[in-house]
């Protein structure tokens, strides 16, 4: 006892100090275990896969041809012959509401993958260098946020007289970017004042780098919650103008088609109606449920806060 | 002073905010030498860590705008450098540890995507060779199972071990001069101690430079060679360590000493320095100090004091250094 001292402070202090070392648990493998107990996100996941397929490959769902139309069997009722009926025109009803999922799906990926180029690019050039980029790439976005999405496409699709999918998709786009660009800007301008970025300004990363590898990796969870609102949006809205008659036209195949010539025979032809509504209905629905349960697994808060 | 790495000379930096213009840094000057380790002491608001990023050109303008001095790293003057030539000098001749480790490495990366990218892009090293250098610096920087470590994500390390990580990403490009912001102060007291050891023995080992920013006392009489006392943006007291501890010469740095317990005597009431640090935006004329200075008579209270030599390697920015009591 007498004469050990202790010739270090630092003497039995080893260097390993509480590290925990649990099994690597990353912010998505985190999601995902929090996703795969959500009950919302398997019925999203489920109703996406299908209408995934009936969009990729609609032959898998039916045999007959949508656009072999006898007119004889014009506006029967659902039978065992023809499950959902057939229309005015005598086209089997349940091929061409399966059909439709592939425009409605073509359109929601064309505005979202558009959205999201346009959101990403200008709203983080105009959070992360700020001054005179951020004022112009904002002005643009409030010029266009200040037109409500619907009635500028409206606008824009009756001067061209309606358009294709992608046409459609595009303008619904370049109508709706402004709300996400808000979105990613503010997540930004937020995530450049961590420590992170500044430690990384402090070891010579270009401004470039710290975007694209520190600002948007950790910015880009509330920007996916927000893109599946997107989709679920944009299906509708692209029905919307259909029904509207500034979409899509015959002999195209859509939902909103088929609810614009349902709406002429309704009530007495309601199952016309009732079909496209569903699974217009189960599209936007699924995109919702996705967002919603993706928001909770990520837990973000989604409004902007300026 | 045999190899003078690092001299700033009158370094001003004001904060431009709406309810007036703050002179944080405001005159500061001093020379660092090879291998040498300045701390630089000082309470919240006396502009230390506003120093550190001035010198490293990272401050966010607006509000901070350098407005005068001379930072002289060798032969190149970092005031004037364009950016890109400043973002070369930044990780490679100058780099800087931060307070908390944790918010300093990125969350959504491992350690060792961290500190590849680093050595991929400024060292333009291949995937394979950056792996390895990274796992030689976990191992410099006495990480244990350091090549667990590089597969790890910054949350699942202790303070410590982050902080080690951090020291690792800055000496990764051996700079010349290390600025280490208050690098122990989120750490528990036995890991600073570690720390502390290790960046010693860094400091030792490579003839690196290193600006030990700390409002700790232990910590620069510790470590450094040299203290340099700051006071409302000023350097108010520079000299060995040693001697600044035993002898002040700046009632400020007496005050400092003063409020330090002392094991052998039992007190019911530890002095302390009376008042509050200034108002920046309200400074007193005269010596910042001066209101509530023991020692402050009609000219400390109108008059700036300059920085006089009170000794060898000596200086103090006050009139009556030699009425200063420990």
């Amino acid at each position: 006892m007498s004469s050990h001292r202790p010739t270090s402070y630092l003497e039995g202090i080893s260097a390993v100090d509480d590290a925990p070392s649990a099994a690597a648990a990353t912010l998505w493998t985190d999601v995902w275990r929090k996703m795969r107990r959500d009950k919302r996100f398997w019925v999203a996941a489920a109703l996406i896969t299908m209408f995934a397929l009936m969009a990729i490959a609609p032959f898998l769902f039916f045999t007959k041809d949508p656009q072999a139309c006898p007119i004889v069997d014009f506006a029967q009722r659902p039978s065992r012959q023809h499950w959902f009926g057939t229309d005015i025109l005598g086209c089997d009803y349940y091929t061409r509401v399966i059909y439709g999922a592939r425009t409605s799906f073509k359109v929601g990926l064309v505005v979202a993958s558009v959205t999201i180029a346009i959101a990403l690019t200008l709203g983080s050039s105009a959070g992360y260098y700020a001054g005179k980029t951020d004022m112009i790439a904002s002005r643009i976005a409030d010029i266009l946020f200040s037109v409500p999405t619907l009635l500028g496409a409206i606008l824009v699709l009756t001067l061209f007289h309606g358009g294709g999918a992608l046409i459609i998709g595009l303008v619904i786009a370049f109508f709706g970017w402004p709300d996400m660009f808000r979105l990613v800007r503010s997540t930004v301008i937020s995530g450049k004042s961590r420590g992170y970025v500044r430690a990384a300004r402090t070891m010579g990363s270009p401004g470039r780098t710290i975007l694209r590898r520190h600002v948007l990796p950790n910015g880009i969870a509330p920007v996916l919650v927000f893109a599946a609102y997107v989709i679920g949006g944009a299906v509708g809205a692209e029905a919307g103008l259909t029904f509207l008659g500034v979409g899509l036209r015959l002999p195209a195949i859509s939902w909103g088609l088929q609810l614009a010539v349902a709406d002429t025979r309704f009530p007495e032809l309601a199952y016309l109606m009732v079909y496209p509504s569903l699974f217009l209905c189960l599209m936007i629905g699924a995109f919702i449920l996705l967002g919603e349960s993706l928001r909770d697994a990520l837990d973000v808060k989604l409004e902007p806060n300026d | 002073m045999t190899d003078q790495v690092l001299a700033i000379d009158d370094l001003q930096v004001e904060f431009r905010t709406e309810e007036g213009v703050v002179k944080a840094v405001d005159g500061v000057g001093y020379a660092l030498g090879k291998g040498e380790v300045l701390a630089v002491l000082g309470e919240s608001g006396s502009g230390k860590t506003v120093h550190a990023r001035a010198i490293m050109r990272i401050l966010d303008s607006p509000p901070a705008f350098i407005t005068n001095g001379t930072v002289r790293l060798g032969d190149i003057e970092l005031l004037t450098l364009d950016e890109d030539d400043m973002r070369e000098v930044r990780g490679s001749r100058v780099a800087m540890l931060f307070q908390d480790p944790h918010t300093a490495l990125d969350p959504v990366f491992t350690v060792g995507d961290q500190l590849m990218e680093l050595l991929r892009e400024r060292r333009k090293m291949s995937r394979g060779q950056a792996r390895e250098e990274s796992l030689a610096l976990l191992q410099r920087v006495g990480i244990p199972d350091a090549r667990d470590r590089l597969d790890a994500f910054p949350h699942q390390l202790s303070g410590g071990i982050a902080q080690r990580v951090m020291v690792a990403m800055a000496v990764a490009l051996e700079p010349e001069v290390l600025l280490a912001d208050e690098p122990t102060s989120s750490l528990d007291v036995t890991v600073q101690a570690q720390v502390l050891e290790l960046l010693g023995s860094l400091v030792a080992e490579t003839e690196m430079s290193m600006v030990l920013i700390t409002h700790n006392l232990a910590v620069a009489v510790g470590l450094a060679q040299r203290i340099a006392v700051m006071y409302a943006g000023r350097i108010v007291e520079l000299g060995p360590a040693r001697d600044v501890y035993t002898t002040p010469k700046h009632p400020y740095t007496a005050g400092l000493l003063r409020s330090i317990p002392d094991i052998q005597v039992r007190e019911e009431r530890l002095p302390g320095i009376a008042g509050s640090p200034p108002n920046l935006l309200k400074l007193p004329t005269g010596c910042a100090f001066s209101p509530r200075c023991p020692l402050a008579d009609d000219r400390c209270r109108t008059e700036v004091p300059a920085f006089f030599a009170v000794g060898p390697d000596r200086w103090s920015a006050c009139f009556h250094p030699d009425e200063v009591q420990r």
